[in-house]
């Protein structure tokens, strides 16, 4: 299941320096790629800046060249209703399942829908989907993100 | 003077350091196999010396050495004749270690009070140490020269600047002995707390060591506190403090009846003569449970053997101008790059690049170490990353002994020069840098 909802989400290590964040996304418009989401997290010295692009293979392949560091991640994606309590339910499912969740991000999609992004441990991944599945929620496919 | 062997002619003294020096080749060609292997080698027996011109003939011993006989490999005594152990951060994981007969300690007792008697410290002065206490040899020496002397002690260590502060003023210190830049820094938050130097304290001589000082930073310890500046200079391998003093004429005194100096150029090992440039090297020959031939000390000075206006015709010892090896000095604790490579080495999932940052926050030194984070050892969660700062500055205190701020940057930040990576940048002052 995690080869069917699994989205490649790129993590890349940003010192806090000026400018920094505009070379990454330099680097991408260059190379074409189109960022689907982002959350960006920061301590006093450093941040990590996490993307699904649309081309996780040629994003990989640019920023490495660029010198960047990066790690490839395991995340999966809910679609909800964009309504108040959907969060708290794929959250309380989680929790019931006892299930940690490292971090989560969301946009908005169209059609009065939300889209939840989720990093759990990776061991718990095919858990969470499953527990996801079995109270019938939606998850998102990688090809809605990917070309 | 605190003894007259100080101002003694210099034909008298050779006298003295060629017996002790014959006597201390005996004992180590006897007892260390180290000694009679490198002696042999060399094809020297004790007996070959005759004059204190035979000194050059003799092996070197390197700091390396003491490490490869790690811990007690080079005594010459049985542990149960050792009365005192001390030892400093070792380059590779394991520390320098130097003992201490009953005999060895009179004479670091003697050596510091005649250190302290550069100014007539003795009853009713009030000797406020601020040099470190524990397994360093400058915080017990100083304080054991101290009560040699009749003066009162207060064992304050470092740190706790406000407290020392109060102690000082209110114990009436009269003496002051700490590192060059904790003198500085102390008058810098004693101004801030609204004390006046010169009213409020007694301080009237301090003594200075274990870190190198600038000119423009001894004046203004003179000026500030209004004291008589002399210098400390020793190192644990001789002895500890007390190797050489500052008399107050500015002149650096060893003590060379019981530790003998010799100039080298450090390529060659050739005798360099008085007055020109090149490595401190000593032979001690009073010490019992660790003599050292001939050791390297890496320090870079010039010898001069006029007599001086304070009486004494022993050696002086230009201040150190700086280091033969890559040792890096931070606030009076000696740091090799080494050791911090090691670190980096051992926690798990670090690479090996990395840059040394010396700066100075205020008058005292902070050292950083840039770390590169790569593909590898990068954990996708700031908690990770914060787990292994901590864990790298925890292991960096365990082994170096001092605090040491890790920041983690992205690869290939960190500047390089001719493909060999450049490891130390020091923005501290020119004078004060010892590289």
């Amino acid at each position: 299941m995690i080869k069917k909802y699994g989205i490649k989400q790129l993590s890349i290590f940003l010192e806090n320096r000026k400018g920094r964040l505009l070379e990454v996304t330099k680097a991408l418009r260059d190379a074409s790629i189109n960022i689907r989401a982002l959350a960006l997290a920061e301590s006093a010295e450093f941040g990590i800046l996490r993307l699904v692009v649309n081309n996780p293979e040629k994003a990989k392949s640019v920023l490495s060249a660029s010198g960047f560091t990066l790690r490839e991640q395991d995340v999966f994606a809910v679609e909800v209703p964009d309504e108040p309590g959907s969060f708290c339910k794929v959250v309380e499912i989680l929790s019931g399942a006892d299930i940690n969740i490292d971090y989560t991000y969301a946009f908005v999609g169209g059609g009065k829908k939300a889209v939840l992004i989720f990093k759990v441990p990776s061991e718990r991944l095919e858990d969470a989907i499953k527990a996801l599945l079995d109270s019938s929620m939606t998850l998102v496919e990688p090809v809605f993100f990917y070309d | 003077m605190w003894n007259e062997i100080e101002s003694a002619p210099r034909e008298e003294l050779e006298k003295i350091q060629l017996r002790r020096l014959q006597d201390t080749c005996q004992r180590v060609y006897h007892l260390v196999p180290f000694y009679k292997k490198k002696f042999d080698e060399l094809g020297i027996k004790p007996a070959d010396v005759r004059s204190l011109e035979d000194l050059k003939r003799l092996p070197f011993t390197t700091k390396q050495d003491l490490r490869d006989h790690y811990p007690f490999g080079l005594f010459t005594v049985p542990m149960d004749q050792v009365v005192r152990i001390h030892s400093s951060s070792g380059t590779t994981g394991k520390p320098t270690v130097v003992g201490y007969t009953k005999h060895d300690m009179e004479v670091w007792i003697e050596v510091m009070a005649r250190t302290l008697s550069m100014v007539d410290v003795g009853p009713g002065d009030v000797v406020h140490n601020a040099y470190g206490y524990g397994l360093f040899t400058g915080g017990l020496g100083f304080h054991y020269g101290a009560e040699k002397v009749g003066a009162a002690v207060v064992p304050s260590s470092g740190g706790f600047t406000k407290r020392q502060l109060l102690l000082m003023k209110d114990f009436g210190a009269t003496i002051l002995a700490c590192t060059p830049s904790f003198a500085l820094h102390l008058a810098e938050v004693a101004k801030e707390e609204g004390y006046e130097l010169k009213k409020d304290f007694k301080i009237r001589a301090g003594f200075f060591g274990a870190e190198p000082a600038s000119q423009g930073l001894r004046e203004e310890l003179k000026e500030q506190w209004g004291l008589i500046y002399c210098e400390a200079y020793g190192l644990s391998e001789i002895i500890g403090p007390g190797v050489a003093a500052g008399c107050p004429y500015g002149n650096l005194h060893i003590f060379e009846d019981h530790f003998i100096p010799e100039v080298i150029d450090s390529e060659t090992g050739e005798v360099l003569p008085d007055g020109e440039e090149g490595e401190l090297v000593f032979t001690t020959v009073t010490k019992q449970a660790l003599p050292i031939i001939r050791y390297r000390t890496k320090d870079v000075t010039v010898l001069h053997r006029e007599p001086c206006k304070c009486g004494r015709t022993l050696t002086v010892m230009e201040s150190v101008k700086g280091r033969a090896d890559d040792m890096l000095i931070v606030n009076g604790v000696n740091v090799f790059p080494s050791q911090v490579e090691h670190v980096l080495t051992k926690v798990e999932g670090t690479t090996p690049n990395y840059v040394i940052v010396l700066d100075k926050k205020g008058v005292l030194d902070k050292l950083e170490v840039w770390v590169e984070v790569d593909d590898k050892t990068f954990a996708d969660g700031i908690g990770a990353l914060e787990a292994l700062k901590a864990r790298l500055q925890q292991e960096m205190l365990n082994d170096l002994y001092i605090n040491v701020k890790i920041k983690l940057v992205e690869p290939k930040t960190l500047e390089r020069s001719m493909g060999k990576a450049k490891r130390i940048i020091d923005k501290r002052d020119a004078e004060g840098l010892k590289k």
